[in-house]
């Protein structure tokens, strides 16, 4: 010790770990355009594929005919279903236990359905070479109704005739995949018969598409010289991309390298396998050259992956002053032409079954119905844990119908109803365990900052200053609760095809104290490069400055299942703390050595371990890395490294308080956001600035998704928002700025406590603007109508309640 | 989205651009900015054999104020509408219009030109030359002429102008009095749902002169000389709005689309008259 | 396939000549023929923005203009905006204020700001969310964004009355 070493605080600081706002590492490279996202790769001789897609939504294909397409010079190849089934790819199985075409096998289930696999030596060629595929259509009766679906003769499925048993249990109808029950339905019903109060009500929540600004491709280039395949593409899971490539293609899997480069944002898009990846492999290995295949905006929002499509019924009861008694819910889960969501095996419904929310409900029941219709293939988690957003979505609309039928203020009935702290943990009607919580202290806190009490006040005089005349605006308070379900999964519960969905870290710590780890998760704009360096640098004590972390090349990256569901810091963040404390423990070993004491005798501190009672005498990180690799230290291997894969015993279980103001202008329809105030508590905070990004981020995806933005298609199955012209991404002017807040409660199973919150916003916002929209016309009589609410269907509402006579 | 391949010209003069077109015919289109015609053909819903690039011509990007006179060159982009500060001042609804098109790249490339010359019925100038009353002037193989905006427009993407013609200018007498354009969309970057352009003056405390067109609303802007007549006269009270409104209504024929159903775009459209008039009327 | 034109560039202030189809989008040709792979292509229909590089002192939507279009003109994209070890301000403020997550709109984000400031050097919160309307980010809600571009003014400004 001398007058120069830095003080404790110093030190601390200087590791950046944490809870502090350290700026992105990834930014140099992005702020300068040097990101390299999947279309950036160009590799010699490499091919462009592109795809014939069907314009009927249901029709036999009766022929196919290449002759045209491969007499343009610089076609390669025309590939069709006939072409892969000798491999037998032209059909590949979904993460929901279905199977999907690859390429049209007679006949075609949705609008933009992939026909033909046109491989040129250029991306103009292949544009010009898909024009010529001649491909002859019988045009078939066309379902987009799930519910006509259950009732038609129209087997939309003809490679599943006859079958009754479906992946998930008994399929009832030609064009039924499952029905997934959950709870109690006896005890539910009986509650419900003898209830003082029941609130009923019907909504859809709207198909809608993730829509990252990158849409989704790879580039596959199969070495016949080495017999490897390596795979760039869009893969928010990539080493799940590289185990199903290698099942598909019968290629071992230590000869198959899949690589996710930069991700321009995911949002759920990137989950799953697409006919384009599988398309660009078979043209590699049939050319012996890359191929790359990059869809185009219009392509991405037809065919690879939409979200939500639920129809859902709801039943809650409850006594004259408003405690909750029973829920019951159904849903008709429209999957579109193949059952592709991408769930846990065992959930075909995600985690629908956290509709009980943030409430003590003492019986449940769930029932949902999948089924087929003719419309893209997805069911994805579109910036949520599966179906958790329509889980939210649900309850937080029930809570305001409830409210309604009780004539009670929304606020104070989700008041009497949360699950107490001293509940937790909480096993819920419907069965989740839930970690942690402490939901009154952040519904006090969010409502004392909006000032609750005098918004009730504003908006009653508003509505008498309308019935006046004086006004045509009205206003609305939007509230949500949320209670999500993150951080899949436990393995005893949780797989993806078989993989159970651990996750994990590999640390190595290099002789002169700095490192290197690597995780099975993928950055998809998340900041993991910067985040998981902080976790790091907290546990071993070297400065997240000079650790490096590394995902999505398979080749090194240890296994793990990929990053959604906000699973990355609950499952691969506790994966890197507990391969942080391996690394600790060794150099707990070396730092004793060195200061000839007892193992025992060292405590770690901040960058070091002292002698216990003497912190005179210490050795620092860098010390004890250097001696590692240079001393041959008795009963102690040569180097520091660790590995850890993290099998998370339990989910994790942030919330968040949120409260939208809105004026709505009675006679355009149009909404306009005051105030948006969001509380998020996602348990321990590793770093405030990125939290706060997630929140903005999420909140303008929900704010997007509630006021318009949907995958409408026509009685034709014809996709009517097909462009960014009518499909809402909204811009900087339409969003308005957010305040941030924040409780903790850190989740007692998490080594280091934290929960995820990538995803939080957007299922607290969805119900929260909403709820804005639709509280506006409470006083006007209003129950429910359904989003998204855009202009001319908040004007329908008004119009429905006489707001323009 | 890939275009289909197509010889490019790129000519100096307006006589060659006519005799590219002459020899060429259907297959020859001329482009301004081509912010309308490149997503088509990225789409391959336009066919362009021979596309004839106008960027090169001389004196086709010009604005020229001259004895309360205005004229604007085809290539005249948006965002020179708007950055022009002359122009703000002698014709002000022209950049209250321009900043509500697009957005600002859009703007830099989208030339009134462009706007006006195709007939998409969801383009914002159209309507406004037509409540400015401007003349669309046109040159073709028998050289040049004039046609009314309010007579150019004759179906969606259907126009006065014949294939071998271009248009190279609008002119128009410098308006006087209030104005304002006042555009519902859902979101920046949209068409509108409803548009309105107005101009208005006003004499001893009424209206002494209206002009009033609307956007989006049928298969061709809507200019209503029946709602300009029901306001003349009037100090702009709730029953000459209401007339003009009811003039207005009767002359356009929305349809549906994303933007919503037919009773909810008529409804919005009297709204957004309304509000246009009442602005114009409280500038003039 | 029509014949192949020579295209002449001035791109970041090197001259740059290659053959190209008339019908090759300018976007396609920077990232492909030139190699210029921070323009991203985004929705090919001139709503997002990702594309955004300065032409002739426009800000313009390079998937909707054909390279043929361009010939002769002088281009900025991002590449040519700052260098490694002296960041261009709004580079800086991007970075400081948390202006981009997953970093696909960035660079058109930032192309687009340069040309915003340079217009109009002291913009309000409102000018600048209209100003940059014209460019899509889906992960951060542009909330830090504006806060980035309004703090890259007054560092710009700040500079230039030190300057005087």
């Amino acid at each position: 010790m001398n007058d120069m070493t830095p003080d404790r605080e110093e030190r601390s600081a200087n590791l950046k770990g944490m809870g502090c706002s350290r700026k992105r590492v990834e930014d140099a490279r992005f702020t300068q355009g040097k990101g390299n996202y999947v279309d950036d790769i160009k590799l010699p001789d490499m091919l462009h594929g592109d795809f014939v897609r069907s314009p009927y939504a249901h029709a036999r294909v009766v022929s196919v005919n290449k002759e045209a397409a491969l007499a343009l010079p610089g076609v390669v190849a025309v590939l069709t279903a006939e072409d892969l089934a000798p491999l037998n790819l032209h059909w590949m199985p979904t993460l929901a236990g279905d199977k999907q075409m690859v390429l049209a096998d007679g006949k075609v289930l949705f609008q933009g359905q992939e026909v033909a696999f046109v491989v040129a030596s250029d991306r103009y060629v292949a544009a010009d070479a898909v024009e010529l595929v001649e491909v002859e259509y019988e045009e078939l009766p066309v379902i987009t109704d799930p519910f006509e679906a259950l009732k038609s003769d129209v087997v939309l499925r003809e490679d599943l005739e006859g079958q009754t048993e479906g992946a998930h249990g008994p399929r009832k109808h030609h064009n039924h995949i499952f029905t997934w029950e959950q709870g109690d339905e006896a005890g539910t019903n009986q509650v419900l018969d003898n209830a003082e109060v029941v609130a009923e009500e019907t909504m859809y929540y709207h198909r809608t598409h993730p829509c990252p600004l990158e849409t989704c491709g790879s580039v596959a280039s199969m070495d016949k010289v080495n017999g490897k395949l390596t795979l760039w593409g869009t893969f928010q899971a990539p080493h799940v991309v590289r185990t199903v490539a290698s099942l598909l293609s019968g290629i071992e899997e230590h000869n198959i390298r899949v690589v996710s480069p930069d991700i321009g944002g995911g949002f759920g898009n990137k989950v799953g396998v697409y006919p384009g990846y599988v398309c660009s492999i078979v043209a590699s290995i049939v050319t012996g050259k890359p191929v790359k295949w990059v869809e185009d905006r219009m392509e991405n929002l037809m065919s690879t992956a939409f979200a939500r499509d639920y129809h859902m019924t709801g039943k809650i009861s409850a006594t004259k002053d408003g405690k909750i008694t029973g829920l019951h819910c159904h849903v008709t889960a429209d999957h579109g032409g193949f059952d592709a969501c991408a769930d846990p095996t065992k959930f075909p419904a995600g985690f629908m079954n956290i509709c009980t929310g943030s409430y003590d409900i003492p019986v449940a029941y769930l029932a949902v119905d999948g089924v087929y219709t003719n419309k893209a293939p997805g069911g994805v988690s579109y910036r949520c844990s599966f179906r958790v957003t329509e889980a939210v979505y649900f309850i937080e609309r029930m809570i305001e119908v409830l409210a309604i039928e009780l004539d009670m203020d929304a606020a104070e009935l989700r008041r009497i109803n949360f699950i107490k702290k001293e509940q937790f943990p909480y096993t819920a009607a419907l069965g989740w365990e839930y970690d942690s919580g402490d939901y009154h202290t952040a519904w006090d806190k969010a409502l004392e900052t909006v000032e609750y009490d005098a918004l009730r006040k504003e908006q009653a005089e508003r509505v008498e200053a309308f019935k006046r005349g004086e006004t045509r605006k009205l206003m609305g308070v939007g509230l949500s609760f949320f209670t999500e379900i993150v951080g899949a999964g436990p393995v005893k519960n949780c797989d993806i095809l078989g993989m159970g969905m651990f996750d994990s870290c590999e640390i190595r710590i290099h002789p002169t104290g700095s490192a290197i780890a690597r995780l099975g998760t993928i950055s998809q704009g998340q900041g993991h490069a910067t985040t998981f360096a902080q976790i790091l640098a907290s546990e071993i004590g070297i400065s997240a400055d000079s650790i490096t972390i590394e995902e999505g090349d398979t080749d090194t990256a240890p296994y793990g299942l990929g990053t959604y569901g906000s699973r990355s810091t609950p499952v691969a963040g506790a994966a890197t703390a507990m391969a942080g404390r391996k690394i600790r423990a060794k150099a707990q070993m070396i730092a004793a050595y060195l200061l000839e004491v007892h193992d025992d005798d060292v405590e770690f501190d901040i960058d070091r371990f002292v002698v216990k009672g003497a912190p005179e005498r210490f050795k620092t990180m860098k010390e004890i890395a250097y001696a590692a690799y240079n001393q041959a230290i008795p009963g102690i291997e040569p180097g520091l490294e660790a590995v850890s894969y993290y099998d998370p015993p339990n989910m994790t279980y942030p919330f968040g308080a949120y409260v939208c103001v809105m004026d709505i202008d009675v006679d355009t329809g149009v909404p306009e956001i005051r105030r948006f105030y969001a509380l998020d508590d996602c348990g321990t905070r590793i770093n405030p600035m990125i939290i706060e990004g997630q929140v903005h981020g999420g909140l303008t995806e929900a704010l997007a998704v509630a006021l318009g933005q949907e995958i409408a298609y026509d009685d034709l199955g014809n996709v009517k928002t097909g462009t960014l012209m009518d499909f809402f991404l909204p811009t900087a002017w339409e969003v308005p700025n957010y305040e941030t807040d924040y409780t903790v409660t850190p989740s007692p199973h998490h080594p280091i406590g934290a929960k995820g919150v990538g995803e939080s916003p957007h299922v607290g916002g969805v119900p929260c603007f909403s709820n804005a929209v639709q509280d506006a016309f409470r006083a006007f009589g209003l129950r429910h109508t359904n989003m998204p609410h855009d202009h001319w269907r908040i004007w329908q509402t008004a119009n429905g309640l006489g707001l323009h006579d | 989205m890939i275009p289909a391949a197509f010889d490019y010209h790129r000519p100096k003069s307006m006589d060659e651009v006519i005799a590219l077109l002459g020899e060429h015919g259907d297959d020859a289109r001329v482009m301004a900015g081509g912010h309308s015609l490149i997503p088509m053909m990225k789409l391959r819903m336009a066919e362009v054999p021979h596309l004839i690039d106008l960027q090169d011509i001389e004196n086709l990007a010009e604005i020229t104020i001259e004895e309360g006179h205005i004229s604007l060159g085809a290539m005249v982009t948006q965002h020179d509408l708007i950055t022009h500060s002359k122009l703000a001042l002698r014709a002000p609804i022209l950049r209250e219009a321009a900043l509500q098109i697009a957005d600002p790249q859009v703007r830099y490339m989208g030339t009134i030109g462009g706007n006006l010359a195709n007939g998409d019925p969801g383009n914002d100038m159209p309507g406004v030359m037509q409540c400015l009353g401007a003349r669309i002037n046109l040159i073709g193989p028998d050289g040049a002429r004039s046609v009314a905006a309010r007579d150019y427009y004759e179906a969606a993407y259907m126009t006065d102008r014949e294939d071998d013609e271009v248009l190279v200018s609008v002119d128009f007498q410098a308006p006087s009095g209030g104005y304002a354009y006042e555009k519902q969309k859902r979101k920046i970057g949209d068409y509108a749902t409803a548009a309105a352009a107005v101009m208005i003056t006003k004499s001893e405390g009424k209206i002494a002169s209206a002009s009033v067109a609307m956007t989006n609303l049928s298969d061709v802007p809507v200019w209503s000389e029946e709602a300009g007549a029901a306001l003349v006269g009037t100090a702009c009270d709730g029953a000459a709005l209401e007339a003009a409104v009811a003039a207005m209504l009767g002359d356009i024929d929305p349809s549906e689309d994303n933007r919503g159903p037919v009773a909810f775009k008529r409804h919005v459209a009297g709204v957004i008259l309304k509000r246009a008039i009442t602005r114009a009327w409280g500038r003039a | 396939m029509s014949d192949k034109m020579h295209i002449k560039l001035k791109v970041n202030g090197e001259d740059k000549e290659f053959l190209a189809e008339p019908r090759e989008l300018l976007i396609y040709a920077l990232r492909e023929k030139l190699n210029i792979t921070g323009p991203h292509v985004g929705c090919e229909t001139s709503h997002c923005g990702a594309c955004t590089v300065t032409i002739d002192g426009k800000s313009v939507k390079s998937c909707t203009m054909f390279v043929a279009q361009a010939n002769g003109a002088e281009i900025t994209t991002i590449e040519g905006i700052g260098e490694p070890d002296a960041l261009h301000v709004l580079q800086e403020n991007f970075r400081e204020h948390h202006g981009l997550q997953c970093g696909f709109c960035t660079p058109g984000m930032i192309t687009r700001a340069t040309k915003l400031l340079e217009e109009n050097p002291n913009p309000t919160e409102e000018e600048v969310r209209f100003g940059m309307a014209g460019n899509i980010c889906r992960c951060t809600g542009y909330q830090n964004i504006v806060k980035s571009i309004l703090s890259a003014a007054s560092e710009i400004n700040a500079a230039k009355e030190a300057a005087q």
